[in-house]
């Protein structure tokens, strides 16, 4: 009897899935019967008040948002990570990994504010005197990816906590030094759970709202200069939703539309990223 | 998280030293400590920097005061702040239970090889990774489905964010529960108490630092969420206090996004007064979860 009511709470989760799915199916069946789904998936011009529904430039300034997010959050987060593992006491280990993961507590909106107030007016345009606007994609890229570094750090120092002292030892005893030894040793050992860290993050950054929407701007283009504003598949969903389109109208439905294009495209990321860890488990 | 920690730490190896202080070595060393300070120097500057922004409206009337587009310089976030608490307990009350019987069924009941309880474990993985926009259209949903015309209510806030915290909650409970060990469960049993009792009666109590520590964190995510409520459609300039969970509100986070989005000056000098109360609850909110685990932390 308790087993059943627990049982039913567990399947919860189920019902949430599933739930999502059918949610975001029905309207967009609704649009797809009025708009083209090849259209959606190649066309190039976004522009729903003009009936021109091609989703290309906003998957394709989610994955250049992405990629800036992910060229600071990799090395950030692996040299963090192979500090902590490696090299650490269990003191600072203690002290630094709560605080880097508060990095992972800051509100998005907090990291949309500041990208708008620092790092465009500040460190792009004052520092580095580059030529950037108001709303760019590089400054979104950029506190995305501090946004996610504890993500990457905290699973891929799992993963290297996890490789066996026995290697380390091997390797130090054929006379590999430290460095050696966690970039030749540990680091090929603990691949697979550093890739599976990678992938998560990666899924984090596409699906993150508030930075895209405040800090890359509302301006769907084909640009690939991440110095120009430019508005991501979330960005898109944020400023729509805050917009009057009565429910049921065929650019309401567009949010149930690319809703599905993000959840399908995080979906397949995320059962990239579960198998790479099935894989690492079972390798020891 | 709790990783299993080897009695010698990989950082306590001995090595020969002199072949670690070659240039190559050290310099890889001082690339690992930038990496590990690159973290904590943003998020000191972005405190400092959004402190000095807001220092100037850190006032009485920052609470007080309801949301102005007329009067920016004493503009409050009054219901914004009134809101989030509403928002807060509404979460709590509906992902807490929820979690702590999942997480139950799965460690103490569920037959770990039954294909519907291994689809349970790797849906929880998928959902964790949901983004939280989607979250936002799921709720929408459920609210028509459920029946309530009015959109922007505390139920419906609450009842996206407890869905979003959910795999936190029980995947922390999960862990608290089986840190307790197998020794307690059978020492019950062996009492002739059931498997119910011995997990209502034993199991939880000894697990419940662990289930703290994981739903207030989980509730310190909730609290900073903007984009789901964005998509529920909750208004930002409400001019009330919000008093049940059928009223209409507004939440800290939706207003930090308005007046950010705005160009004038004082919109932004608030905005970030506000952002220094909201990071005061979430750091609050942090220290007292790593406060419950080192105070109540147990080794079996």
């Amino acid at each position: 009897m308790i087993k059943a009511v627990l049982f039913v709470a567990a399947m919860i989760s189920i019902l949430t899935t599933i739930g999502i799915v059918v949610t975001l199916l029905r309207p967009s069946l609704d649009f797809f019967a009025e708009a083209s789904i090849i259209d959606f998936l190649i066309g190039t011009d976004w522009a729903p008040r003009r009936g021109e529904f091609g989703a290309v430039p906003l998957v394709k300034a989610t994955f250049l948002i992405t990629l800036i997010a992910l060229l600071v959050s990799v090395p950030v987060g692996l040299g963090a990570a192979m500090y902590l593992s490696e090299y650490a006491s269990a003191r600072t280990r203690k002290i630094f990994k709560p605080v880097l993961e508060l990095l992972a507590g800051v509100p998005s909106v907090v990291y949309g504010f500041f990208a708008l107030t620092v790092i465009t007016p500040w460190l792009l345009q004052d520092l580095l005197a580059l030529d950037v606007g108001f709303t760019n994609a590089l400054a979104a890229g950029l506190v995305l990816g501090v946004m996610i570094v504890p993500t990457v750090a905290s699973l891929s120092e799992d993963a290297m906590s996890a490789v066996p002292l026995a290697l380390r030892q091997g390797s130090l005893a054929m006379g590999a030094n430290k460095m050696q030894t966690t970039l030749r040793v540990v680091f090929p050992a603990a691949l697979s759970g550093i890739a599976a860290a990678i992938v998560l993050g990666l899924s984090r950054a596409v699906g993150e709202t508030m930075i895209v929407t405040l800090a890359s701007g509302s301006l769907p283009n084909m640009s690939a200069d991440p110095r120009d504003g430019m508005q991501a598949m979330t960005g898109y969903m944020a400023t729509t939703a805050g917009g009057e389109n009565p429910v049921g109208s065929l650019e309401y439905n567009t949010l149930f539309a690319i809703g599905l294009l993000l959840f399908a495209i995080t979906l397949v990321i995320n059962m990239v990223s579960i198998s790479l860890v099935r894989r690492f488990r079972q390798e020891y | 998280m709790a990783t299993a920690v080897a009695t010698t730490r990989p950082g306590a190896i001995a090595t020969g030293r002199s072949r670690d202080r070659t240039p190559g070595s050290m310099a890889f060393l001082i690339a690992l400590w930038a990496s590990l300070f690159f973290g904590v120097t943003v998020l000191l500057v972005l405190i400092v920097s959004t402190a000095l922004d807001g220092a100037a409206r850190m006032d009485g009337a920052l609470f007080s005061n309801y949301l102005s587009s007329l009067r920016p310089e004493s503009t409050g976030f009054r219901a914004g702040i009134l809101g989030s608490m509403w928002l807060m307990l509404g979460t709590a009350l509906l992902s807490v239970p929820l979690g702590i019987a999942s997480a139950l069924y799965l460690e103490e009941f569920a037959d770990r090889n039954r294909w519907y309880n291994r689809l349970i474990e790797l849906n929880l993985q998928n959902l964790a990774a949901v983004p939280a926009v989607v979250y936002g259209l799921l709720a929408v949903a459920a609210m028509a489905l459920l029946g309530f015309q009015e959109t922007g209510i505390v139920l419906g806030g609450s009842l996206a964010l407890a869905l979003l915290i959910l795999p936190v909650v029980i995947i922390t409970t999960r862990e608290a529960v089986r840190a307790v060990p197998n020794e307690i469960r059978f020492g019950s049993l062996a009492l002739g108490a059931t498997v119910w009792q011995t997990t209502w009666r034993q199991t939880l109590p000894s697990a419940v630092p662990g289930i703290a520590t994981g739903t207030i964190l989980g509730l310190s995510r909730a609290i900073g969420e903007a984009a789901p409520l964005l998509l529920l459609g909750v208004a930002v300039g409400i001019r009330f206090d919000p008093n049940g969970f059928l009223s209409q509100f507004t939440a800290l986070p939706m207003q930090i996004y308005n007046q950010t989005s705005r160009s004038q000056e004082e919109f932004q000098t608030a905005a970030a007064a506000a952002i220094i109360v909201l990071l005061v609850m979430i750091l609050g909110m942090n220290a007292l979860a790593i406060f419950i685990r080192n105070k109540f932390q147990r080794t079996w």
